[in-house]
């Protein structure tokens, strides 16, 4: 029974405490854009807006009894959003609060494990807020600050005011490190547009990759996405776009993405491989994004992937004089780079 | 030829019963509707999620998104029994001696016909409740389990493990079994005479509606293109037998199953909005209601056993009248 008219967009915002969170949603309960919003938290804490639509819930890991260890949803969100979905006229989207230690893996899970919450909604974006002054302390103490940077969509890299022009250059580039693909905001007072924030169907297959600019710059590496792409996307302006350090440089991350390109695939190759690496090395992956050049095919085939999940479409027509290439990103832990570039370009057509 | 009496409403319907032999309708809004010589309504939860019918004392529980628990009673009387702050009420049940218990959180509590509240905290959230019919004893469903608690004496409760999300709880008739619907596609059940494991599965979709049949001998389903029903007679409950499958179609699911009261037939609901009734002996079928704009949700057999009323989540209600 799944309607793409009637699904509502979900944004889920990560964060960790004191990143700016309750700030950026009191502007989005409060900041007239016309769209209303259920937004669920973990505690009403400081949301000072009264608002039936604040909707306290708590954190609930629910892992499915399937032996995948990695297949683990957020069992009161399920709840949440099917007593919210009973009365749909009340709201046009949903956005999620998790606590600063969440990991954002099972929120996202969640909307496309469960059946009816998947019929339902669909996951718009996954934003991650930075704290620029305190991410790197965080990174060194915990797993899960770089994993929400791994897995955002949009990363809102606030309290600039806090730090020199250097450390934020320097914070900026960890976060690329992390997360080649994500766009980054640099923000004080979490400042940003909310159209950056929501709204950005971030997990539509259709869209997900078209306004993506790092990934269609889609460089081999990642040093060279610092060059000139940046004011596409950032709010700020009077930015010195000078070369950064390179990531390797960053310490504590153990976070890496993968960037592979070829030419077009033979879909008889290329399926079995992608399936057979989401199944063996979809623990270690938290999200892959692509769009492949099948052989024979006139559409593009777009695919994304959290975990073991996978999910691929047609997504247009090839342009006229458009390179028929394939791209495919994998961000994630411990991946075997040659390996996945060697088995990736085995794949294309001959 | 049955006849459809419908009542056509706005939201989504939680929950269809008779009251004193007035079909009523609560739903998400909260309000209830009744059909009592012409329609009426009363306004229970501002956001009603859950609600039960307390048939010892004829009346529907409710409990919402205001965090409150309301009493319904025929002939519009509602009346708020709990407050438990801001967290929504997500579970309602009711038992013996007027008791009724309701879940916020990780917390459940238990009201009793005086007044008196007891709490019972638990360390991950309270998915289900249910009373057992025998005793003062209630059970949980909950993240790899179930609890069993006795809130009329102090002492430990009793801790029921099953790796997985346990979502919904049902004791049979004669309290010998629980029964647990999970977050999985499958049941689970424990006898609980010695804690013995039963492992119902192979649904293609979440179960959300159980009914027990006359005596408990059977337990009717929904999850599946049929209703899935098991054998509960002999003292091992189903396992290692098949259960029935009743009123199959290809194109949709059942989404809500309702036994008859004195009879082997059961009720069922589709996602399409058809109703019809089958019988378990021959699996003769037997249509009550035409497809209509909303999964069914909800249904009842009254006490004469000649009407059932129905809601359905696009808020087409009505009753069935099976010998018109």
């Amino acid at each position: 029974m799944s309607d793409a008219q009637t699904q509502i967009p979900v944004t889920v915002l990560t964060g960790y405490l004191g990143a700016g969170k309750t700030t950026l949603l009191n502007r989005i309960l409060s900041e007239n854009h016309g769209r209303r919003y259920a937004v669920i938290v973990n505690e009403f804490g400081e949301i000072g807006i009264d608002n039936d639509l604040i909707v306290e819930s708590d954190e609930e890991i629910y892992e499915m009894n399937n032996g995948c260890v990695c297949c683990t949803v957020r069992g009161d969100l399920i709840r949440v959003v099917e007593g919210l979905m009973r009365r749909p006229g009340r709201f046009d989207a949903i956005v999620v609060e998790t606590t600063g230690l969440a990991d954002p893996v099972p929120v996202a899970q969640t909307f496309f494990m469960d059946d009816d919450v998947r019929s339902k909604t669909k996951l718009d974006a996954v934003v991650a807020l930075v704290d620029a002054k305190h991410l790197p302390l965080r990174l060194k103490d915990s797993k899960e600050a770089e994993d929400q940077i791994a897995f955002a969509d949009v990363v809102v890299l606030n309290k600039t005011d806090l730090v020199t022009p250097e450390e934020l250059e320097k914070v900026e580039a960890t976060i690329r490190a992390i997360n080649p693909a994500a766009r980054i905001h640099r923000t004080e007072r979490a400042g940003v547009a909310l159209r950056e924030v929501l709204d950005r169907g971030a997990f539509d297959l259709s869209r997900a990759l078209e306004n993506d600019p790092h990934f269609l710059e889609a460089h081999d590496h990642d040093h060279d996405h610092h060059d000139h792409d940046h004011d596409h996307h950032h709010d700020h302006d009077g930015h010195d776009h000078h070369h950064h350090d390179h990531p390797s440089d960053i310490h504590d991350v153990t976070v890496k993405s993968v960037s592979l390109r070829g030419g077009e695939m033979d879909p008889k190759k290329f399926f079995p491989w992608i399936e057979k690496v989401t199944q063996m090395e979809g623990p270690n992956i938290l999200r892959l994004k692509g769009i492949i050049a099948l052989k024979g095919d006139d559409e593009r085939y777009v695919l994304q992937g959290v975990h073991m999940i996978l999910e691929g479409d047609h997504q247009r027509a090839w342009k006229d004089g458009e390179k028929h290439e394939s791209r495919l990103v994998f961000i994630g832990r411990e991946l075997d780079e040659e390996r996945l570039r060697k088995s990736f370009e085995a794949c294309q057509a001959a | 030829m049955p006849t459809v009496a419908p009542l056509d409403l706005e939201g989504h319907c939680v929950a269809a019963v008779f009251l004193n032999d007035v079909p009523h309708f609560a739903l998400a809004d909260g309000a209830i509707h009744r059909l009592d010589s012409g329609q009426k309504t009363v306004q229970a939860n501002d956001g009603l999620l859950a609600a039960f019918h307390d048939v010892a004392n004829d009346r529907l529980i409710t409990g919402g998104e205001d965090g409150k628990v309301f009493s319904v009673k025929a002939g519009g009387e509602v009346t708020e029994l709990a407050s438990a702050g801001r967290k929504w009420i997500t579970s309602v049940t009711a038992g013996p001696q007027g008791a009724v218990a309701y879940a916020s959180g990780k917390i459940a509590f238990v009201r009793f016909a005086d007044g008196k509240t007891k709490e019972f905290a638990h360390p991950r959230s309270v998915e289900g409740l249910a009373f057992s019919p025998k005793g003062m004893r209630f059970g949980v469903a909950r993240y790899n389990g179930a609890t069993l608690h006795f809130p009329a004496a102090e002492g430990k409760p009793v801790e029921l493990e099953w790796a997985g999300a346990h979502t919904g709880i049902t004791f049979s008739p004669d309290g010998a079994f629980l029964v647990t619907t999970m977050q999985e596609n499958a049941l689970h059940g424990w006898k609980l005479a010695d804690g013995k494991h039963m492992r119902m599965s192979g649904y293609p979709g979440k179960v959300k509606s159980l009914s027990w049949s006359v005596k408990g001998k059977w337990l009717a389903s929904s999850g599946a293109p049929a209703a899935i029903v098991w054998p509960f007679a002999s003292k091992d409950g189903p396992m290692g037998k098949a259960p029935l499958e009743l009123g199959t179609r290809g194109n949709t699911m059942v989404t809500c199953v309702a036994c008859h009261p004195s009879q082997e037939v059961t009720a069922i609901g589709y996602e399409d909005g058809m109703v019809i009734a089958a019988r378990f002996a021959d699996a003769k079928e037997v249509l009550l209601r035409r497809p209509g704009k909303g999964a069914i949700t909800s249904m009842m057999w009254d006490k004469e056993e000649r009407r059932i009323a129905f809601g359905s989540a696009a808020g087409d209600c009505g009753v069935i009248d099976i010998t018109a």
